[in-house]
């Protein structure tokens, strides 16, 4: 048994240790915000943040997460209430498919929780591991620079 | 009169002290090399500025004389040394801030001797102690690359180091230690591609610079050649077949490695390697083969590769890997193990069947063999990146999925499984430098 502290709810997880963090939050935890993309690292769809920084859910097993925080896309804020990060993709309109926003929202996320007010160059960069296959990335961006802005 | 001696006494020494720091400045002091007026580009010959090119990207001349997001050669990368930071200079025709007044006469002292233009000292950081063996061909194609090359308006300011150090004079005495001037003369015993690719490695290559150790005065230490070095935070692993197993190379393998590839038993270049091989896709095949051929000839064992002794695939290895499902505990990972088991195995569960891409067996790593640990956590922090728009095998980072707690007990079990070598020290350190210090890439 491992207990993990996730959207600063303490659950209870009965799972294999070696369970990669996505599949416990999709199937055991019903939070199926972060996606499964390829499984290997390199697609940023199951991003979600540990310690307010940006991990690839798919790669990180439960063992390594015990008493750390984990923050997904269901943290951010509610379908009624959607958090100023949720919001600014809403009025980017910055999803076509939507696959990759959740990772996106995360990634995000953790920038902003760094670094208030970021350029336009540290975004672009900061974003780089996080892919989408539509080519939304423009308005990604650009819904990222209307959240810093707001909260500035 | 005793007061007279005395005071007789004190201007001989005054004398001789003036008479020796006059002498000292003399020997010191290099001649400037008159200005030119900038020649214009097409002065030169297009063939020999595509030769040029070539031999300034064996030598990755760019990475270390372009800053991060600036111009070309235009200067202002920070080169950290252990004296202080070195502050590369601008290699454009720029005739203000840049080599637009440099004479070819003036270039080549640059490139074999070290001094610059107006006769100043320049720091070995800028190898010119491996320069000074090239041909004057190929100084007069380097000199036509760069003549040719856009003129950037940027002065880089000056390097910062601590007194007698900023004295730029004083590295006079340091070459009169450690500068061996003088012209690459070929081996006759040896194969034209050895003699080339020695040329290209020792000279513009300046392999060694990261492959050896240096002394307290920032000097490669010959006795210790490619016997291992470091440069930007990495570790250099030996070239001289002296390292642990990993550090055995063929031609073959080398080949592909320098090209960018995925060689089998040693994996794909990273760090600072990783920017070499970027700089030798510009380079001729045959060049690159050539320094294969003669860097795979300093390590005086044959090759270990699949079907040597002692890898064979037949032969069990002489370790065991957990599987992906083999973790004892039903809990929080408690040591390397457990984390090895969760977030590794997947992938290097034994040495390789991955169905997707065969990572490089751990055992066989000179990451995980080498003397410390600092490539070991560079790789697990960062991953292994293919370049942009090539396909390579992948390794993700484990940055932040793993506590700093949780890669040093990785760091420690997976030396301890996978190597023979000793134990890691000062593992946690390491890790510090790379995750807080300024070496972070």
């Amino acid at each position: 048994m491992i207990t993990l502290n996730v959207n600063g709810q303490s659950v209870d997880v009965d799972a294999d240790p070696t369970t990669p963090l996505l599949y416990v939050l999709r199937n055991d935890l019903q939070l199926n915000a972060a996606k499964f993309g390829c499984g290997l690292g390199q697609c940023g769809a199951c991003t979600v943040t540990v310690d307010g920084k940006p991990v690839f859910s798919c790669l990180t097993p439960i063992s390594v997460l015990e008493d750390r925080e984990i923050t997904t896309v269901e943290g951010l804020g509610t379908e009624e209430s959607p958090g100023a990060l949720q919001q600014a993709f809403i009025d980017e309109q910055a999803a076509q498919c939507g696959y990759c926003i959740p990772g996106m929202m995360m990634r995000a996320h953790a920038l902003l929780s760094r670094n208030a007010s970021p350029s336009d160059a540290e975004i672009r960069e900061w974003m780089q591991p996080n892919l989408c296959r539509c080519g939304t990335h423009t308005r990604v961006l650009r819904a990222i620079r209307r959240a810093a802005d707001a909260a500035a | 009169m005793a007061l007279g001696r005395a005071q007789a006494v004190l201007i001989g020494v005054l004398a001789v002290v003036i008479i020796v720091a006059v002498a000292a400045w003399v020997w010191v002091s290099e001649p400037a090399i008159e200005e030119v007026s900038t020649p214009p580009p097409n002065q030169f010959d297009n063939a020999l500025v595509q030769t040029g090119a070539q031999l300034a990207a064996a030598g990755n001349c760019i990475q270390c004389h372009t800053s991060e997001n600036g111009e070309n050669f235009a200067g202002g990368f920070d080169i950290p040394t252990p004296f202080g930071d070195i502050v590369s200079a601008n290699i454009t025709p720029d005739p203000e801030t840049g080599i637009g007044t440099w004479s070819e006469e003036a270039f080549a002292r640059a490139m074999r001797q070290g001094i610059r233009r107006d006769g100043a000292h320049l720091y070995p950081a800028f190898p010119y102690t491996h320069f000074t063996l090239l041909s004057d061909d190929d100084v007069e194609a380097l000199y036509a690359y760069f003549m040719t090359r856009k003129p950037v308006n940027n002065d880089p300011g000056p390097s910062d180091l601590p007194f007698p150090l900023n004295i730029r004079a004083v590295m006079a005495g340091w070459n009169m230690l450690y500068f061996d001037p003088g012209r690459f003369t070929p081996a006759a015993t040896m194969s034209d591609a050895w003699n080339r690719g020695a040329y290209l490695a020792e000279g513009l290559g300046h392999c060694s610079s990261c492959h050896t150790k240096r002394n307290w005065a920032g000097a490669e230490i010959l006795k210790a050649r490619y016997e291992g070095g470091e440069g930007e935070g990495w570790y250099g692993p030996a070239l001289d077949g002296s390292g642990a197993r990993a550090t055995d190379w063929s031609t073959e393998a080398l080949h592909i490695y320098l090209r960018g590839g995925f060689a089998d038993d040693h994996g794909t270049p990273a760090g600072p390697m990783r920017e070499v091989a970027r700089s030798l896709q510009r380079v001729p095949d045959e060049d690159v083969e050539a320094i294969a051929t003669y860097i795979a000839s300093l390590s005086d064992t044959p090759p270990q590769s699949v079907d040597a002794p002692g890898a064979t695939a037949e032969q069990e290895p002489a370790y065991s890997v957990l599987t992906a499902y083999g973790m004892e505990s039903d809990g929080a990972a408690q040591s390397g193990e457990d984390v090895f088991a969760g977030a590794c195995a997947s992938c290097h569960f034994d040495g390789g069947e991955q169905p997707y891409y065969r990572p490089i067996d751990l055992a066989m790593s000179s990451a995980v063999n080498a003397p410390d640990s600092r490539n070991f956590l560079h790789i697990v922090l960062h991953g292994v990146h293919p370049e942009p728009g090539q396909r390579s095998r992948i390794m993700p980072g484990f940055e932040g999925t793993l506590t700093e707690q949780q890669v040093t007990m990785l760091a420690d079990y997976v030396r301890d499984h996978f190597s023979d070598e000793p134990a890691w020290e000062n593992v946690g350190d390491q890790l510090d430098t790379i995750m807080n210090g300024e070496d972070e890439e």
